[in-house]
């Protein structure tokens, strides 16, 4: 023993066995996520709703939708993205984040799952995560920890998303500061001018706007 | 607070690129920029964790493939265990651990799957364990069927079962695949080439008599390796 297990591509009929019901809503609201639609009749599983108690998350309720394309600009219908995040106040619900100033929501977990649709779309619900600390007592902006695999990917690929309108505090996060300036928009999403609370999120494989990927 | 401490990168002398031009499907996956290293911040040595956060996630274990439906499934029935350990060789629990496999006739329950092989309608291939506090796990299930893919002219996967393990860290995830001993389609696998020759082995399950029980199942070891941590924080 001692040494890394190599990882393998997840191969094309994984995506519909990790997510379950309500895997997209991090808040427990609702059902978003599962795709019975891609599962043999009678072989459903892992039906799960409201885990953690519907309408009891804290927090500014935000979607996020977005469409993932491979570097030829053809979208990834296959795929599944995981998120990973603080909860309102900036805290993250695990030991090691030790900040016993700031709450813990007992409702909010933080971790969610969203298997990419036929045209390569996700969607989540979630709440708006508070900043938490950065290396050497820097702060870092509210951001959300992107993992996206799937068949053809032999690695996870991973980045982040940002909110627009934190300005200032995107200008000083420590993460985004080591992204050259003209990439660092990639990882900021923008506010759909529809709907208020619905932030879209494209990731890009390749082509001009590549998405920064983060070797972490 | 203190710099949490950071875990080990991968290993590129292990890990698979992220483009293999022999796995075609990966050639269009890959960014066609470099990563951009970064430091790991609570963000990235954070993750689900503490008693019972997979359960209200996800629900309860399913750790018997054989008895999810009203009969019992075609095929060699099979116990597969193992271990959780980091590079350290500490035990990793807690870990969410998810399995996926075909059928014993190579043929996964999913709607897309068009391979000419019958569905079992007592057999899903789908299941999930936490490790316990030694970071064990241990699974019941069929052996699975090799079936044809796209990729070079007259392409078999060979029998594998998809292993996904979540641990309390984002940086430690690991998406992976178990083959079994002595399989011939293994070294023409263009997903398992993809793993670095030297360590290729590593995906391979050692059969074992301990774990088999008497008339009932055969057994096979798989155990995983996770990216271990220093011990130590780093104080600003």
């Amino acid at each position: 023993m001692g040494g890394q297990t190599p990882w393998q591509t997840t191969g094309p009929f994984f995506h519909f066995g990790l997510p379950w019901s309500g895997c997209a809503d991090l808040t427990g609201d609702t059902t978003l996520g599962a795709r019975p639609d891609l599962v043999q009749p009678g072989h459903g599983y892992g039906v799960v709703e409201n885990p953690t108690g519907r309408n009891a998350v804290s927090g500014t309720r935000i979607e996020i939708a977005g469409h993932v394309w491979d570097n030829k600009g053809v979208p990834i219908i296959d795929g599944l993205i995981e998120i990973w995040q603080a909860n309102a106040a900036g805290r993250y619900a695990h030991p090691e984040d030790a900040r016993n100033d700031i709450a813990l929501d007992p409702h909010f977990i933080g971790f969610g799952r969203c298997a990419l649709d036929q045209a390569g779309g996700f969607h989540f619900r979630t709440i708006k995560p508070g900043a938490v600390p950065g290396p050497g007592n820097t702060l870092q902006a509210p951001h959300i920890a992107f993992g996206l695999v799937g068949p053809g990917f032999l690695k996870r690929l991973v980045t982040r998303i940002y909110f627009p309108e934190a300005r200032a505090e995107n200008a000083e996060d420590p993460i985004l500061g080591i992204v050259p300036d003209n990439r660092r928009s990639t990882l900021v999403a923008v506010k759909d001018p529809a709907q208020s609370n619905l932030y879209r999120f494209d990731i890009r494989l390749g082509g001009d706007a590549e998405t920064v990927f983060f070797d972490i | 607070m203190a710099d949490p401490a950071p875990y080990s990168r991968e290993d590129d002398a292990v890990q698979p690129p992220l483009s293999f031009a022999d796995f075609k499907a990966s050639v269009v996956r890959a960014p066609t920029k470099p990563l951009i290293r970064v430091p790991h911040t609570l963000t990235e040595v954070t993750g689900p964790s503490g008693e019972g956060v997979w359960e209200k996630l996800m629900g309860g274990a399913v750790i018997d493939l054989t008895r999810q439906h009203s009969g019992t499934p075609i095929g060699e029935r099979i116990v597969v265990s193992g271990r959780v350990v980091d590079e350290n060789d500490r035990p990793v629990p807690g870990v969410m651990l998810e399995i996926l496999q075909a059928n014993a006739a190579g043929r996964y329950v999913h709607q897309y799957d068009q391979h000419q092989a019958p569905l079992d309608p007592n057999f899903t291939g789908a299941g999930r364990v936490v490790t316990d506090a030694n970071g064990n796990y241990r699974i019941i299930t069929i052996k699975p069927a090799p079936y044809p893919w796209y990729n070079q002219r007259n392409a078999w996967r060979p029998a594998h079962i998809h292993f996904s393990l979540t641990g309390s860290a984002f940086a430690n995830r690991l998406v992976t695949q178990m083959y079994f001993p002595g399989d011939p389609l293994f070294p023409l696998d263009a997903i398992a080439n993809a793993a670095p020759q030297a360590y290729r082995d590593r995906l391979v399950a050692r059969f074992d008599m301990e774990t088999a029980e008497p008339f009932w199942a055969l057994g096979y070891r798989f155990d995983f390796v996770l990216r271990g941590r220093n011990a130590t924080p780093v104080e600003n």
